[in-house]
């Protein structure tokens, strides 16, 4: 049931900056582990799942991946393809599938606010924050942290 | 910082350095790897232990490594995400420092699916851009990924690969800029078949200022046979084969073709050998270590250590770097 929308990146790249201001003022209710998260699960199950496949990882980064979920790619990978992609642009692991980065480098480049996000080194996700909610993690502070021993 | 890298050195003096891929035995018995090194280190700078290439079960690449560096080659460790979180990685390459690895090569590795075991769990906690963050910091901040401090830290000349022959290829150059963001000092690529895709990579890589920070070296490898080339092209991810490539070995007798094949990639070397940033190469012959000698004594690059990059052979470029 997934739904056509990653056609327009631009579109859900304009989205998701307009969630995150309408998000913001509300931060600090914005809090893991109790109802309101319950509640903001559920939402993004629905409206990520349809959109993007998502896996709910927790640790969202889609923004920087051209509105595609990088958690879809086999082997997970954040930082753009693996050298395994055949000729045709398919996966090395499921042949049929075309190569979720190279959709993702496409729907980048038509990206105005974050596309350029494409080119920057991402951690690798939290794996604890699996099926929690992303944007409660991400306002809490809690995801997208780049990892102690990196920061020179 | 002081490396005691052999390859570093080579490639510092400004040489056309060459390393070769070492295939882990099936065995657990130490000779089975040294008969397989003799072959290699005599015309190598560095010698690739790989870390279950293609998802086969081999003896290790930490086991390997260390019953090289005992015997005092060089060796270069392949690590790759598939079979081991961040945790086991972190340890794995301290205990590679401490058996005296010097160079480490990170890798995301391949799918379970094309391996012995299908049915594994594949990791991939990391991939290879974060496990050379991480590899880097230990060596630089001595410090691991969660923040807390090495008692001692390592001493790596890291490495990434690259695979400028499969899509999207106008990525690719970019993906090889991240790469040496996250810390990688050589590249060593997929196999080459593919000359003008090479060279015409080369170029934007060379726009994007990118040989100025890294060595980058050309995989190349002999084709045993057409058949052998039909079948890599089939099922091995992530090599191209062209057309004109398997047209040239059908063209003669089969049992012509193994030279044919080592030809072709004597011609190969030679090519790359002229595209500028190109550093040296890096030789993969599946099963076939044997030939490796002869291919590097075919191209030219034996005696080993006179060769200087672009051909021409001058007093070493080490200080324009």
């Amino acid at each position: 049931m997934r739904v056509g929308l990653q056609r327009y990146p631009r579109l859900l790249e304009v989205v998701y900056e307009g969630s995150y201001w309408l998000l913001r003022p509300f931060r600090r209710w914005m809090v893991p582990g109790g109802a309101i998260e319950r509640v903001f699960v559920a939402l993004e199950k629905v409206l990520k799942g349809a959109i993007f496949d998502c896996r709910m990882c927790g640790d969202c980064v889609l923004h920087s991946t051209g509105m595609t979920c990088p958690m879809t790619c086999p082997k997970n990978m954040r930082n753009g393809p693996c050298g395994g992609v055949s000729v045709n642009g398919h996966c090395e692991i499921i042949p049929e599938m075309q190569c979720v980065w190279m959709q993702a480098w496409e729907r980048s480049k038509k990206m105005r606010v974050y596309g350029d996000d494409f080119l920057g080194i991402l951690p690798p996700p939290i794996r604890h924050l699996q099926d929690g909610s992303a944007w409660i993690n991400d306002f809490s502070g809690i995801a997208g942290q780049v990892p102690s021993g990196w920061v020179e | 910082m002081i490396t005691t890298s052999r390859l570093e050195r080579v490639l510092n003096s400004g040489r056309f350095a060459v390393t070769g891929e070492l295939n882990s035995p099936d065995s657990a018995d130490p000779e089975s790897v040294y008969e397989r090194a003799l072959v290699l280190a005599e015309v190598c700078d560095g010698i690739n232990a790989t870390d279950a290439s293609g998802a086969h079960v081999h003896m290790s690449s930490v086991g390997v490594c260390s019953l090289l560096t005992q015997a005092g080659y060089e060796p270069v460790m392949q690590m790759s995400c598939r079979d081991r979180n961040r945790i086991a990685i972190q340890g794995d390459l301290l205990g590679a420092a401490a058996m005296g690895v010097r160079n480490v090569l990170c890798l995301t590795g391949d799918g379970v699916k094309t391996g012995d075991h299908p049915e594994a769990k594949p990791v991939f906690d990391l991939d290879s851009i974060t496990l050379l963050k991480t590899a880097r910091s230990m060596c630089r901040q001595s410090r691991f990924m969660s923040g807390r401090e090495l008692e001692a830290a390592p001493r790596f000349f890291l490495g990434a690969a690259a695979n400028p022959f499969v899509p999207p290829f106008d990525f690719r150059p970019h993906r090889l800029a991240k790469k040496v963001e996250a810390g990688a000092e050589f590249i060593q690529t997929q196999f080459c078949f593919d000359v003008p895709r090479l060279q015409q990579f080369m170029r934007v890589v060379r726009d994007l200022g990118i040989t100025e920070k890294v060595y980058i070296l050309a995989g190349v490898g002999p084709l045993r046979s057409a058949r052998a080339a039909e079948w890599i092209r089939k099922n091995v991810p992530g090599v191209y084969i062209p057309d004109v490539v398997i047209a040239r070995l059908k063209g003669v007798r089969t049992e012509k073709q193994v030279d044919e094949g080592k030809r072709l990639c004597v011609e190969t070397i030679q090519q790359v050998r002229e595209i500028p940033g190109i550093s040296g190469i890096h030789v993969m012959a599946y099963r076939q270590e044997e030939l490796v000698a002869e291919i590097v004594h075919e191209a030219g690059l034996l005696p080993r250590g006179r060769h200087v990059r672009g051909g021409i052979e001058q007093t070493s470029q080490a200080a324009v770097r």
